[in-house]
This record gives structure tokens, sequence and C-alpha cells, in this order.
């Protein structure tokens, strides 16, 4: 069974059709990487999954469980909004690290409050803080940032800030890790270090979708690619299958256009 | 002579104070109430508080200490305020943290609204709930931006306590006013801006500190 399926989402802002009818499906281990223009709906996908937008038609299913369809009432589609997005990590663009914290506080914020949700958690207080603490250190260390865990966010590098960024969004272990376009805002010379850090992900199979404008790390790394265009899927499948011999013309042009850069 | 003014100054100071201090106590939380109430996504409210702080801001500080002051009086038949220093005091405090926070209102909006949304979708996609995004993220973050604006504004509130003098209060101006007009002298006009002066230097050393103690982040 598929770890996530997207059936037919449909999104507008105001008038403007932003997502048309976008479905596919995810297998558990797999990574989707999702290429296309800017202003092509890639974006706002993410968001949707991340619940960051509502999609105005259509379901999320994780797991066979519906966290969303567009035919429930209003009320109930926000309905424990807040842990629906725990199936989903998202790691943005522009990291939006919480600059008052360090890399470390970062990464912890988030399951230290959880936590405090828990029926054990005033007589377990330390024991607890302490595994939250372990599993941050732990997951900062496999990013490479052992040596910068109590550096703020401005200490760091874009690449540093970025890998911390997905440190956090994998401490909450999310079902889904989703990426939107994690190295646009780096200069070029640090976009290696993570990409090398996904293709890491990638190997210890951990499901992932992932906005791209890297077309041959897309290519590498992803088992699963989706084309869009205008807000619809034009293409999906084998990566190699539709980078190398694409079968509809918007995606031929589309790729043309990108290798001619 | 020096010592006699120097206890009517410091009396005069206490009041002065006190203030300045209950002021801030109730227009601080006042103002962020309000800076919610006016991004709120309810128009009637957000119209609401919009029209308050044209008034609170439109017409001087003075006028709403004496309205506030005498209005009840007048219009109810019986003061609210009781005849002595303390309900003098009272209705000031009232009329200024009602003032002040249509200021501060102002100030805080620009500093919530100058996080970036950015880092309220980060928190909401960690599973956070408003008040913690409230309070984890946004909070200090939007203190960083708000110290220097407010420094101002607090700095402006010392001097502005003086206004309390049209309703009698025995305020520091007040107090150093009080031996020209009896006594002639002019030296302790210029003690009392000592007093002034001082104040504020302690709040601008007290400012700088929370500034240099928020530098750590940016």
């Amino acid at each position: 069974m598929a770890i996530l399926e997207v059936r037919n989402i449909e999104k507008k802002f105001d008038s403007t059709m932003v997502l048309q009818d976008v479905s596919f499906s995810l297998e558990e281990g797999n990574a989707l990487a999702i290429i296309g223009s800017s202003g092509s709906g890639k974006t706002t996908l993410l968001r949707c999954l991340n619940f960051l937008e509502m999609p105005d038609k259509g379901s999320i299913v994780v797991r066979g469980e519906t966290l969303f369809d567009a035919s429930m009432p209003r009320r109930e589609q926000e309905k424990g909004l807040r842990t629906k997005r725990l199936h989903f990590g998202m790691v943005f663009q522009s990291f939006n690290l919480f600059p008052q914290y360090t890399a470390l506080e970062n990464v912890m914020l988030a399951e230290k409050l959880l936590a405090k949700e828990r029926e054990d958690f005033k007589q377990n207080k330390k024991e607890i803080y302490a595994q939250i603490r372990e599993h941050g250190e732990a997951l900062l260390s496999q990013m490479g940032l052992a040596d910068r865990m109590t550096h703020y966010p401005h200490q760091l590098s874009g690449g540093q800030q970025q890998r911390v960024a997905i440190a956090r969004a994998l401490a909450l272990k999310p079902d889904v890790l989703c990426f939107d376009e994690p190295t646009s805002a780096l200069d070029p010379e640090l976009t290696g270090e993570v990409l090398k850090v996904i293709r890491g992900l990638a190997k210890q199979k951990t499901t992932m979708i992932i906005v791209t404008h890297e077309m041959a790390f897309a290519r590498d790394v992803s088992d699963q690619l989706i084309f869009m265009d205008d807000g619809v899927i034009v293409e999906q499948g084998d990566p190699r299958q539709v980078i190398d011999h694409p079968k509809e013309e918007r995606t031929k042009q589309f790729l043309t256009r990108y290798a001619q850069g | 002579m020096f010592w006699s003014v120097t206890q009517s100054l410091l009396d005069g100071f206490l009041t002065t104070f006190q203030i300045f201090l209950f002021t801030l106590l109730f227009s601080l939380p006042l103002g962020l109430i309000l800076a919610f109430a006016s991004m709120s996504r309810f128009r009637p409210l957000r119209y609401l508080v919009q029209v308050l702080v044209w008034i609170i801001r439109g017409t001087p500080l003075m006028l709403q200490l004496i309205i506030i002051f005498y209005g009840p009086g007048l219009w109810l038949g019986h003061n609210i305020w009781k005849g002595n220093e303390t309900g003098r005091i009272t209705a000031t405090v009232v009329a200024f943290a009602i003032n002040y926070a249509g200021y501060f209102s102002v100030i805080f909006r620009g500093g919530i609204e100058g996080v970036p949304a950015g880092q309220r979708e980060a928190g909401e996609v960690l599973g956070m709930t408003k008040s913690q995004i409230f309070f984890q993220i946004t909070l200090l973050q939007m203190v960083k931006r708000v110290v220097p604006p407010m420094s101002n504004e607090v700095i402006t509130l010392v001097k502005d306590t003086s206004l309390a003098r049209i309703i009698a209060a025995y305020e520091l101006t007040f107090a150093g006013y009080s031996f020209m007009k009896s006594n002639g002298l002019t030296w302790p006009l210029f003690y009392t801006g000592v007093f002034y002066l001082i104040f504020v230097g302690a709040l601008t050393l007290l400012f700088n500190y929370i500034e240099r103690r928020l530098d750590y982040f940016k």
C-alpha cells in the first residue's frame, strides 16, 4: 500500500487555477522529485500537503488514513490539523530557522513542546528532555554539524542552516519529508553539501518529495518523477525515462530550455 | 532651603514615578491586545481599533486627561475619582494607559508584522499551536524589533507625566514650579530638570542593556 495518496487536488487563488486535478501516489521509502518551471504549482502542492494551504478539491491519504478531503465540512477539515501536519515534514527554500535559538534548540523545540502533552511528562521530565537532546544531537551529527550545535543561525552558512532545517524537520519523524527547492537560496558552492545530505537520506530509504531545479540531482536521487506545468501533472514516471526520453511535447520543451540554461 | 526643595522634589518625583510605572504596567498588555485587535480578521473590530487609535493619537493627551478626570463628575453627577491625590493619580494613569496603549499598539503591530511569515509557517508545520508560535517564536523577535521605537515612547512618557499638573496632581514639575510661584526661586526649576535627566539617563542605560542582551541573534 502506498504511504501517500494524493487524489484530484485542485487549488485556486481567487480565480487563478494553481493546481488542477493533481493525483499521484508514493511508496514508502521512495523519493519523488517534482520538476517544472516557476509558477507551475510545485510549491503550492507541497504547501497543500503541509496544510499551509487548503486545497479546494481532492483528498490526501496517508497510510490509509484520510487526512484531508475537500468534500468534508470545513470544521472537520481543520479538526486535528496540528496532528495531521505531523505526518509531513517541510524544508523551506529560505530555511526559516528560528533566529533566537541555537541549531540544537531549533531541532529540539517542537519535540519538547509535544513532550509537554505526554501524560508522564511531569514525572519523567528529565529523562524525556535528555532523550530529546540525545536525538537532536544525533540528527545534527548525521547532518555533519556536530561542531555547530550551539551556533545561532546567523553564525552559520546557508548550507549549514539548511542542514539544520533538515534535522529540524526530521526530528518529529514525519511519514513524508518535503523539500521546497532546498538549494535555490544557496550560493552554488554550497548546494553540494545539502544535496549530499538529501542523497544520504534517500539511501536510508526516507520517504521524500523534493521540489527542485537541479535536474541531474532529481534524476539520480529520485525513484519517481513528476513534471508539472501550469498547475497540472504533464508527465510522471521513472526519472531517467522522463528526463532522458520525455514523451510529452511540453516536457521536451521544458527540458530543452533547461539544458540551454 | 536646598534640603526642603530636595524633599519636595522627591515627593513630586514619587508621584511622577508612580504615574510612569503604572502607565507602563497597564498600557503594555493593553497595547498588545489592541495590536492583535487591529490585525483581526473580524473587520468591525479592526475598524473600531483604527478609530480608537485615530482619536487617541489625534487629540492632545492633556485634553484626554481633562475629559477623563472631570467628565465623569459632570456627566454622572458624582466624581468617580477620589478628590485626593490618589484619585488624581488614578485618573492620570487611566488616561495615560489608554493613550500610550494606542501608540504601543501601532509599534507592536509593526513588530509582529515584521516577523517573516516563514517563521509562523515553520512553527505550523512542526505542529505548534498558535499560542506556542506566538510565545516561543514571534514574541522575542517582535521584542527585538520594537525596543528602539519603544525606548522613544517610554522616554516621552517620563516627560508627559508633567501634564498631570493640569488636574493638580503634585508631580515633579508641579513641585519645582511651586517654588517659583511662592518664593520667586528659579533654580529649583533647573534642579527639577536634573531629576528628569537622571531618570531618562537611567532608562537610556536600561534600553541599551536590553538591546545588547538581544544582540545574540539577528
